[in-house]
């Protein structure tokens, strides 16, 4: 799956969020997107997930405009995305927020419901297990009968990323995976996503944790107000004058 | 006693229906509807016109269903667009409409003066104890049903999505799925089992009239919802009586109050359920069975 971002740019007020940025992604892309708070990046994944309309450019999934899709179309065309402040089903268990994702549900049509239980409840077995093997990879088996508003800020990111992975995705935008995630836990979801990427997903990551993004991915690219400043390999990014200035306000790292 | 007990009864039944209508509109999916009289009222007329047309019961409660829940689609279409504090406003104008267009249809409702003689859910029996039994027992099934039916609705995939609705709309969009159907098919089944009440309420009550359906019975059915336990099946069947015990009970206030008219009576009475509310929310904000955040 390829995503072609073309000239966006979207304006709050008189403040440019997105001032004509592009970027592609090709087929299982694994790409970075760093940059200084204030950037625009969610807002980039905002645009991109249909979330907000731009006020110019085009978003393409595999060449086909998506621009007049509205979230949730975008979302079953395979383009997932997780959001920066965690939108946990608060009310909802882990492992019913992990179920909810799931596509294709019979049991979610009132009259399958009622006429065919016996089918329903068999996808709800198969959904069970696969809930389960989620749970067990994010290391949520101790909360998973839990609230999910009562989990602490790591746990309710893990929660948006297993929700994600659940949803069957070809595509997935992370907005700040690893906030608030132990740092053993981040090598592992890390090597997960690789090995996920390797099967065929794309991923576009927005993460302020410099050390394991660059350790995850062959390609960043850096925003700065509302602007593409750089794009290529994490090292020749991070040496980038340009990028230094900007992202690390000048300060020698 | 058995007669004035059966007949608290049959009206908490009433109530019990109606506020699981509002327990899967808000309880289970965060839809503020303060417009459910509307849909009463609705099931009410279409049964009790129906049966004095000769059609049969078991049809004209059908039709109730159905009418409400007809009347409810354009609502639910509104729900799809609205912010939940607009939708609230919208709907109490929807209740508010209908009781206006009942009062001056008079064609079809005989507005201000009402309908008579609408025939009683047993006709053929003589009215009295075996008959008010037989009444009470075909309600009380339905609300087992309606109890039932609901249960498995929120143990369902149905139920999880409707859940995460409530909790956040946007989280779901995000994972490919369109809260319209659900909040569609949700106001359109609550408001079906709000006519089925409204049927009841005519068949039993055999006289409708517009003053029957003011925005307090909406209120009504929120207090026994809120003091049952919100999202709670259990909580509005709990709440319900609950809300028929302290109205009736405080019948007998007068009694231990000197100088209060039977017309003032009716405020204090109003302001004994109101305190219970306000003393339910500060010590129990539950309800009695608890409600989902629990």
């Amino acid at each position: 799956m390829t995503l072609a971002i073309r000239d966006i740019a979207v304006a709050f007020g008189g403040f440019k969020a997105l001032d004509g940025i592009s970027l592609e992604m090709p087929e299982q892309g694994l790409v970075g997107i760093i940059g200084p708070n204030g950037a625009g990046k969610s807002t980039l994944f905002s645009v991109i997930s249909g979330f907000i309309a731009a006020d110019a450019g085009s978003v393409a999934l595999d060449g086909r405009a998506l621009d007049r899709l509205g979230p949730a179309a975008r979302a079953r065309r395979g383009l997932v995305r997780t959001f920066q402040v965690p939108r946990e089903f608060a009310h909802l268990t882990v492992r019913d927020n992990l179920m909810a994702a799931a596509p294709g549900q019979s049991g979610e049509h009132l009259l399958g419901l009622f006429l065919r239980p016996g089918r329903v409840r068999a996808e709800e077995s198969r959904l069970r297990d696969a809930a389960q093997e989620t749970i067990d990879f994010l290391r949520l088996g101790p909360v998973a009968d839990q609230q999910a508003g009562r989990l602490s800020g790591g746990q309710k990111k893990l929660v948006e990323l297993g929700r994600a992975l659940m949803a069957k995705p070809r595509m997935i935008l992370l907005d700040e995976p690893f906030a608030g995630v132990n740092a053993v836990l981040v090598e592992e979801i890390a090597a997960r996503i690789t090995e996920l990427n390797a099967r065929g997903i794309g991923f576009l990551i927005i993460e302020h944790d410099l050390q394991a993004l660059s350790r995850l991915v062959p390609r960043m690219a850096v925003m700065d107000r509302g602007r593409l400043l750089a794009d290529g390999t994490p090292a020749a990014v991070l040496a980038d004058a340009r990028v230094r200035e900007a992202y690390l306000g000048g300060v020698a790292a | 006693m058995t007669a004035y007990l059966l007949a608290i009864g049959i009206m908490a039944a009433i109530y019990v229906l109606l506020t699981l209508g509002l327990t899967l509109q808000y309880g289970l999916t965060g839809l503020v509807n303060f417009g459910h009289v509307g849909f009463f009222a609705i099931g009410a007329y279409a049964s009790a016109l129906l049966s004095l047309q000769g059609v049969p019961l078991p049809l004209t409660f059908l039709a109730a269903a159905l009418a409400a829940a007809i009347a409810a689609w354009p609502i639910g279409l509104v729900a799809l667009r609205l912010r939940e504090d607009y939708f609230a406003v919208v709907t109490l104008g929807f209740g508010e409409t209908v009781r206006l267009a009942i009062t001056s249809e008079g064609w079809l409702t005989n507005g201000v003066q009402g309908i008579p003689g609408i025939p009683r859910l047993f006709s053929a029996m003589p009215v009295g104890l075996p008959e008010a039994l037989a009444t009470f027992a075909v309600i009380a099934l339905a609300c087992t049903v309606a109890a039932l039916m609901l249960r498995r609705i929120a143990a369902s995939p149905f139920g999880r999505v409707i859940g995460a609705i409530r909790d956040n709309e946007d989280a779901l969009k995000a994972l490919g799925k369109d809260p319209a159907r659900f909040k569609l098919q949700v106001m359109m089944l609550g408001s079906a089992l709000a006519g089925i009440a409204g049927a009841f309420y005519g068949h039993y009550i055999t006289y409708l009239s517009p003053d029957q359906f003011i925005p307090l019975v909406t209120f009504y059915a929120w207090m026994a919802m809120i003091m049952g336990g919100v999202g709670r099946v259990s909580g509005a069947v709990v709440g319900a009586a609950l809300l028929m015990a302290f109205l009736e009970g405080t019948r007998f206030l007068r009694d231990f109050i000197p100088g209060v008219s039977e017309v003032e009576m009716a405020s204090v009475r109003l302001g004994a359920v109101g305190l219970a509310l306000v003393l339910f929310t500060l010590f129990r904000p539950q309800g009695l069975m608890g409600d989902y955040r629990k």
